[in-house]
């Protein structure tokens, strides 16, 4: 609005008339000239919800999406067609960089399905210790959603919380791998190397601290009215449908559908031998969602001390051939990655590399489920929802 | 970086009391579990004439369907079966893959993987050199089936799946920019990991990766052998 458009106070009759009328034709002028049609806003590619570069393209009436459409690719490496042109062993370098905030958790299932196919067994110590990172990556990676959850709706405080946190349980991954992202640690019938001396009493200690930081996002996050009116009754998704979409993991639980593959896929790891709970929430919401990552960090967390305390003893690597050739043959290999089913489907024709990798990434699918998920939502609801169903871009793209 | 090299684990190897199962034991292969057997036998009934070949893999059951099946598959999937889940849809590509240009002269990507030059077709076999398959589970089972179909190199085109599971827009957009086949009755076929005016099917075993091509990879450069290796022991590696 211009205040030229007014009439000038010169031409302005004698009367003394009330400033508010002023106001009132300020007002419709800018009515007429406002478009109230459809607006495209253009979110990203970068933009700090997205943790990357997730482009969406939303239209909108108002405040109101009407439709939205996830450009991705921004990072697309190629990963499938890379992995034909590597060998096994120099493939776990490739797909730690697909999650990276969970890399270790990637690596386990692509071993399995190389294990399975040259009918390898891991010893028992590799797996409790393959076990134990994996839940230490699934703290780690949860620790930063609880807290950056807060951070998209405004709370400064738990993002310090969570990144502090999860820097303890990183520590832990880097004493025993030398990473804190991509620590490349697991090999084709057990592990590089065994825990570092000191690392099961250390361990603990951080584990204490994982219950008392949960107990803390519960107070500060879960029982803040602002927070409960910002993720309460907004994005859900319905089980069936969310299901269909490929949508997994915590998400998937935060809509009631009782699935865990460390639970319900083929046994892998440890987790038969564990005593411990699939957490559910029925309401399907940011809310939920948040609810359902922050019992299942407690829940890891157990599962660490359990692994702690029944470890086994013995050698992590089983005998392996000095030149790793996997026998001609096909497997699907399925896991609990922290984000949701990751998946390995390797056909092998016995050569040093495999000759096809599909690589099945939890947050692709549990990203396609947007444009679905957008519509009819607020603008500032679509930064909560995309946090809340907690992606990394290198998993939609690999 | 010796990155052929299995780890320095070598000595522990040795002592491992489980030795033998370095093995290769062929009954995985053809096992399946209870829950994957159950799907199978259901869908062999209702499907019948237009399943071409099951088989068990490593606990999993592969069924390969006709093409004119696929989507009808994919109901009974759903529907029947209790199979909500969609894990992804994906292509595979059989042709052998070609010998690295320029190779020979030295040059090129001599680490990459020999694989044989004969054409074989995976678990469940193939009519010819494309293929799409697909993963759905059970959520409540605990249980899923790997659906494989031939694509006829004629009409390149297979039924979509997004009238029975939504998620099937993604992956199916994916298989077509990756290999060049199209589904029928998608909404909207458009790329999208690939930039829109991008050229060829990346995925396809005759698609170089050029990268890989022009140059030797970096990690031949500095190979050093590993304490107590004869020099010449890691070209003999990628060789074998």
């Amino acid at each position: 609005m211009t205040t030229t458009d007014l009439p000038p106070p010169g031409d302005l009759p004698e009367v003394q008339i009330d400033p508010a009328i002023y106001r009132h034709l300020a007002d419709a002028q800018v009515n007429v000239e406002l478009d109230t049609g459809d607006m495209i806003l253009s979110l990203g590619p970068q933009h700090p919800a997205t943790h990357g570069t997730l482009r969406l393209v939303v239209r909108l009436d108002g405040e109101r999406v009407i439709a939205a459409d996830p450009i991705i690719g921004y990072m697309h490496r190629g990963y499938e067609k890379l992995t034909e042109y590597r060998t096994y062993p120099q493939i776990t370098t490739l797909i730690n960089r697909i999650d990276w905030l969970s890399s270790f958790a990637n690596e386990v299932p692509f071993v399995h399905a190389a294990e399975q196919l040259m009918g390898i067994e891991a010893p028992p110590r590799a797996v409790y210790i393959r076990t134990v990172l994996t839940e230490l990556s699934r703290i780690a990676t949860f620790l930063l959603f609880l807290g950056e959850m807060g951070l998209q709706v405004g709370a400064i405080t738990p993002a310090f919380y969570g990144f502090r946190d999860r820097e303890y349980v990183l520590n832990l991954i880097e004493a025993v791998t030398g990473g804190r992202f991509h620590p490349n640690f697991n090999r084709i019938g057990g592990l590089k190397d065994d825990f570092p001396w000191g690392f099961t009493a250390e361990c603990r200690q951080v584990m204490r601290r994982v219950f008392e930081s949960c107990d803390t996002f519960e107070d500060l996050v879960l029982g803040n009215p602002i927070f409960e009116q910002r993720t309460r009754s907004i994005g859900i998704i319905p089980p069936d449908l969310g299901a269909a979409y490929g949508v997994s993991g915590s998400n998937l639980r935060a809509s009631g559908v009782d699935w865990d593959l460390r639970r319900d896929a083929k046994p892998y790891l440890a987790y038969n031998e564990l005593d411990w709970k699939v957490w559910t929430h029925p309401d399907g919401d940011s809310f939920a969602r948040y609810w359902v990552r922050l019992q299942e960090t407690r829940e890891s967390a157990r599962m660490v001390l359990q692994l702690l305390d029944g470890m086994p003893s013995g050698p992590i690597m089983a005998k392996v051939p000095r030149i790793i050739k996997v026998p001609a043959g096909e497997v699907w290999v399925n896991t609990e990655n922290p984000l949701g089913e990751m998946g390995y489907y390797v056909i092998s024709k016995g050569a040093t590399g495999p000759f096809r990798v599909k690589i099945r990434s939890a947050s692709f699918s549990n990203v396609s489920i947007l444009p679905w998920l957008l519509k009819g939502v607020y603008v500032p609801d679509i930064v909560t929802i995309l946090a809340g169903l907690y992606f990394i871009l290198g998993d939609i793209d690999r | 970086m010796a990155a052929d090299a299995p780890p320095e684990a070598e000595t522990e190897a040795a002592v491992a009391p489980d030795a033998a199962e370095a093995e290769p034991v062929a009954e995985p292969r053809t096992t399946l579990l209870p829950g994957a057997a159950a799907l199978l036998e259901k869908l062999l009934a209702r499907l019948g004439d237009a399943v071409i070949e099951s088989a068990a893999c490593y606990g999993d059951a592969v069924v390969r369907v006709k093409p004119e099946a696929w989507l009808q598959a994919a109901r009974i999937a759903h529907d029947e079966l209790g199979c909500d889940y969609l894990s992804f849809i994906a292509g595979i590509d059989w042709m052998p893959t070609p010998t690295v240009a320029g190779a020979e002269e030295g040059s090129g990507d001599t680490s990459a993987p020999v694989q044989p030059r004969e054409t074989t077709y995976g678990v469940a076999g193939s009519a010819g050199r494309f293929q799409v398959f697909a993963r759905v589970d059970s959520t409540n089972a605990g249980a899923g089936l790997t659906l494989k179909t031939d694509i006829t190199t004629d009409t390149m085109r297979v039924d979509s799946w997004c009238s029975v599971y939504p998620g099937a827009d993604w992956h199916e957009r994916e298989a077509w920019e990756m290999y060049g086949f199209a589904f029928t009755g998608h909404p909207a076929l458009r790329h999208l990991y690939l930039p829109a005016e991008f050229e060829g099917h990346p995925l396809r075993k005759d698609f170089p990766l050029l990268a890989r091509e022009v140059k030797p990879w970096p990690g031949l450069v500095d190979v050093e052998p590993m304490p107590g290796e004869e020099p010449g022991d890691d070209e003999a590696a990628v060789e074998a």
